[in-house]
C-alpha cells in the first residue's frame, strides 16, 4: 500500500519509539541521533504527489500528500526533532524520548494527512503523548496542568470531530481536507476552525499553553513549542487561507500575548506567552490570505520553531542547570552561564526581528502583506506587538537571568555553570539555523509554498532596516529608562483559565454540599419508609438465601474472585500508564494495518 | 574570553551608555536626511520625521505603562492563589 520509495516519516518515528526499550544502553545515544535523521532524510527525499492510500471501510484514507506546503513544515518539523532529541540526549527516561518522538509522529502525521480522518487521528495522538512530557516532570503541579491540558484539548478535539461529522454530513460524505470555502462559511466551517485555533492558542482558547509549558520538563518544553501550534497554523493554512475573521484573531493574539508577558516572573512561561504573540503574525497572515501572506506565515512558522526552540533551550538549560525559572530567584549568571547567555541572546535577536537574523526575513512578510492589503490598522499593531517582543524576550529575559540585580541564593549561584555538551550543542545548530536564515535568505524563501512570490520580496531594503533599526533601539532606550517599572514581581497572573481551574472547583462545591445534601435527604427519606418492609423482605431473602441460592453462588463467586485478581496485577493504578498502554495500543495497530 | 569582555564594558558603563546615546542621534539623523521614503506605505511614514523612532519608544512606553497598570488590577495574584 505504501509506495515502494515513499516512507512516512511518521512511521520512522512511532517505529524508532517502540523499539527504543530494546536498544541496548551503550548504543542508545547513536540510536537516538538515527531515528530523527532517518526521518528528517525521509521528508527530504518525498517528491509531489499523493502517497500512501489506504481504502479503509467507506472510505479512501490519504496518509501522504505531499506538496510545498507539506513538504516546509515536514522539513522544518522533523529537523527540530533531530535538535530537540540531542538537547535531551542526556535525559536517562526512555519514555520520555518516546512520547517526544510519538509526539512529533502525530504532528507530521496531521501534515502529510489528505483527508479529515487520519488528521484527527493523529491530532489526538499529538494531545495524548504531548501531556507526558508535562506529567513527567514529576511535580504535583505538573500532574493537575498536564490534566488540565488534556481536558482542553480533549474538548478542542471534541469540537473539530463536531465540525468533521457535520462536513460529512453536509457534503454527501466528503472527508477530503482542503480548503474549506472561507467565503461562505457554515456550522461545521466554525466548528472546524475552533477546532484548529484552539490548538494554536487564539484567546479566548489559549490558557491552556503556559499552564502547560510552564510546567513541562526541560526537554519537553522545548517538544512543545514547536509543534502544537505549528501544526495548527498548517492545518489553518490548508483549510482557512483568508478567513478574514483570522486577522483581527491574530492582531488580538500578538498583543494578548505581549501584554501577559510584561506580567511574567517564570521566563519559561514568559515565552510561552510570547508563542501566543508570535502565533498571532501567523494566524494574522492566514487570515490575509494572500499569497506573500501565506508564505509568510509558513516562513514565520519556520524561524519561529527554530528561534523558540533555541529560547525554551536556553531558559531550559538555567532550569536544569539551577531548578530555578523564575526572574525574582536568577539574575548576574553572565559569569556562570556565558554560553547560555550568547545562544539564548541569539534566540531573543531572532524573534526580536533584528538584522541578518530570522525573524527578520519571516515577520515583515506578514506585516508587509497586510499594508500591501491595505489593512493599516493591522500593520501598525503587528508593528506595535513586534516592539513588545524585543523587550521582553530580547531584553528582559537575558537582562534579568544574566545581568540586573542577582536574587541567586547561595545554592542556585554554585550550581549554575554552563550545561552539557549536548545541550549546548543542540542550542547551537539552533543558533546556526537562526543567523544563517537570516543572513542568506533563498535558504527558506526556494522552500516556501508559493516560491515565486517570496523570490520577488526583498526584506533588505534601506528603508525596512532603517525602520527596524528605528523601533528596535528606541524599545530598547524605552526598556532602559522604565527599568525599574519591570523588576521581576513574586507573582502569578490570572489568565482565563482561572474559569476552568476555579469552575472545577465550583463543581466540586456543588458535589460535595447542594447534591451531598440532597443525596443524605433522600437516604434519610429512605431509611424510614423503606426500612421497615426492606427488613421483612430481607429476612425472607435471607432465609431463601440461606436455603437455596448458597451453593449454586458459590461456585461462581470464587470464579469471579480469581479474575478480579487477576485483572488487579495487570493494572498499576496510576491513570497515566494506562491512558499511554491504550495510546500505543492504537499506534501499532495503525503501524500493523498501514504496512500491511 | 567573554566574561571579561562583558566585564570590561560594564567597567566601562558610562561610556557605553554615552555610546549608545551617540548611535541612537545618528539613527535618527541617518533616517531623516538619508533614508528614501517613497515606497513607504502609509502618509505618517512620509511627513513625520523618525516617524518609526517616536513609534517604537512610544510602543514600549505603552506596552509597559498599560500592561502595569492591568495587572495591578487585580490580575498579578499571589503565587499560591490556586494552591489555597
Amino acid at each position: 500500500m505504501i509506495n515502494n520509495l515513499w516512507v512516512h516519516p511518521t512511521l520512522v518515528l512511532l517505529i524508532g519509539a517502540l523499539v527504543m526499550p530494546l536498544v541496548p544502553r551503550v548504543l542508545k545515544k547513536p540510536y537516538l541521533l538515527l531515528v530523527p535523521v532517518l526521518a528528517f532524510v525521509s521528508v527530504l527525499h518525498m517528491t509531489n504527489g499523493t502517497f500512501g492510500v489506504v481504502p479503509f471501510m467507506d472510505w479512501v484514507l490519504t496518509f501522504g500528500r505531499v506538496d510545498g506546503l507539506s513538504k516546509v513544515f515536514g522539513y522544518i518539523m522533523t529537523l527540530m526533532c533531530i535538535i530537540g532529541t540531542i538537547y535531551g540526549l542526556h535525559v536517562k527516561n526512555d519514555w520520555e524520548h518516546m512520547v517526544a518522538w510519538t509526539y512529533v509522529a502525530g504532528s507530521l502525521g496531521v501534515i502529510f494527512c489528505g483527508d479529515y480522518l487520519v488528521l484527527f487521528l493523529f491530532w489526538e495522538l499529538m494531545a495524548f503523548s504531548s501531556v507526558f512530557l508535562v506529567w513527567f516532570r514529576g511535580r504535583k503541579e505538573s500532574l493537575f496542568a498536564g490534566y488540565r491540558y488534556l481536558l482542553v484539548h480533549t474538548a478542542g478535539g471534541l469540537i473539530l470531530l463536531a465540525g468533521i461529522v457535520l462536513r460529512y454530513q453536509a457534503t454527501g460524505g466528503d472527508i477530503s481536507f482542503g480548503p474549506i470555502g472561507v467565503h461562505s462559511p457554515s456550522l461545521y466551517t466554525w466548528f472546524i476552525m475552533i477546532g484548529f485555533i484552539l490548538n494554536a492558542a487564539v484567546p479566548p482558547f489559549h490558557a491552556w499553553l503556559p499552564d502547560a509549558y510552564g510546567e513541562a520538563t526541560v526537554t519537553g518544553a522545548v517538544f512543545m513549542c514547536a509543534f502544537t501550534t505549528k501544526t495548527a497554523i498548517y492545518a489553518l493554512a490548508r483549510g482557512f487561507a483568508g478567513m478574514e475573521i483570522l486577522i483581527p484573531l491574530g492582531v488580538c493574539m500578538a498583543l494578548y500575548g505581549v501584554v501577559y508577558a510584561v506580567l511574567e516572573n517564570d521566563a519559561r512561561r514568559l515565552l510561552a506567552y510570547h508563542i501566543i504573540s508570535q502565533v498571532g503574525y501567523m494566524v494574522a497572515g492566514v487570515g490575509i490570505g494572500t499569497q506573500m501572506a501565506i508564505n509568510g506565515a509558513v516562513a514565520h512558522a519556520f524561524a519561529h520553531i527554530l528561534y523558540k526552540g533555541l529560547l525554551f533551550m536556553g531558559t531550559g538549560s538555567v532550569l536544569y542547570m539551577t531548578g530555578k525559572s523564575k526572574f525574582s530567584e536568577l539574575g548576574g549568571l553572565y559569569k556562570k552561564m556565558p554560553l547560555a547567555f550568547v545562544f539564548t541572546l541569539i534566540g531573543g535577536l531572532s524573534i526580536s526581528a533584528f538584522p541578518l537574523f530570522s525573524g527578520f526575513v519571516s515577520k515583515s512578510m506578514v506585516i508587509s502583506a497586510g499594508f500591501e492589503e491595505h489593512i493599516y490598522w493591522a500593520g501598525f499593531l503587528l508593528t506595535l506587538a513586534s516592539a513588545g517582543t524585543f523587550l521582553h524576550t530580547g531584553l528582559k529575559v537575558p537582562y534579568f537571568i544574566w545581568f540586573g540585580k542577582n536574587h541567586c541564593s547561595q545554592e542556585t549561584w554554585d550550581k549554575a555553570a554552563d550545561p552539557p555538551w549536548n545541550m549546548l550543542l543542540g542550542m547551537a545548530i539552533a543558533a546556526f539555523f537562526c543567523i544563517f536564515i537570516g543572513s542568506y535568505t533563498p535558504y527558506l524563501y526556494h522552500m516556501l509554498p508559493y516560491p515565486e512570490a517570496a523570490a520577488e520580496f526583498h526584506p533588505y531594503t534601506t528603508y525596512h532596516l532603517a525602520e527596524t533599526m528605528q523601533i528596535l533601539l528606541f524599545t530598547a532606550l524605552g526598556f532602559f529608562l522604565l527599568i525599574k517599572k519591570l523588576t521581576p514581581e513574586p507573582t502569578i497572573s490570572i489568565d482565563l483559565d482561572w474559569f476552568y481551574r476555579m469552575g472545577g472547583r465550583g463543581f466540586y462545591w456543588l458535589a460535595r454540599k447542594p447534591i451531598q445534601w440532597v443525596d443524605s435527604g433522600v437516604n434519610e427519606f429512605y431509611r424510614y419508609l423503606g426500612l421497615i418492609p426492606l427488613m421483612t423482605t430481607a429476612r425472607f431473602a435471607s432465609w431463601f438465601d440461606w436455603h437455596g441460592i448458597d451453593g449454586a453462588v458459590d461456585g461462581a463467586a470464587t470464579g469471579m474472585r480469581n479474575l478480579g485478581g487477576f485483572l488487579r496485577r495487570m493494572q498499576s493504578g496510576q491513570l497515566q500508564y494506562t491512558i499511554f498502554y491504550a495510546v500505543t495500543i492504537l499506534a501499532l495497530f495503525l503501524a500493523a494495518y498501514v504496512l500491511a | 574570553m567573554l566574561v571579561k569582555f562583558i566585564d570590561f564594558l560594564r567597567d566601562r558603563l558610562k561610556a557605553v551608555v554615552v555610546l549608545c546615546c551617540v548611535g541612537l542621534v545618528f539613527l535618527v539623523l541617518w533616517d531623516i536626511f538619508f533614508v528614501s521614503k517613497e515606497h513607504a506605505h502609509t502618509w505618517v511614514e512620509q511627513h513625520i520625521p523618525a516617524f518609526w523612532s517616536i513609534f517604537g519608544f512610544m510602543a514600549c512606553v505603552l506596552i509597559i505603562i498599560i500592561s502595569k497598570w492591568f495587572g495591578h488590577l487585580g490580575i498579578m495574584t499571589r503565587e499560591d492563589y490556586y494552591d489555597k
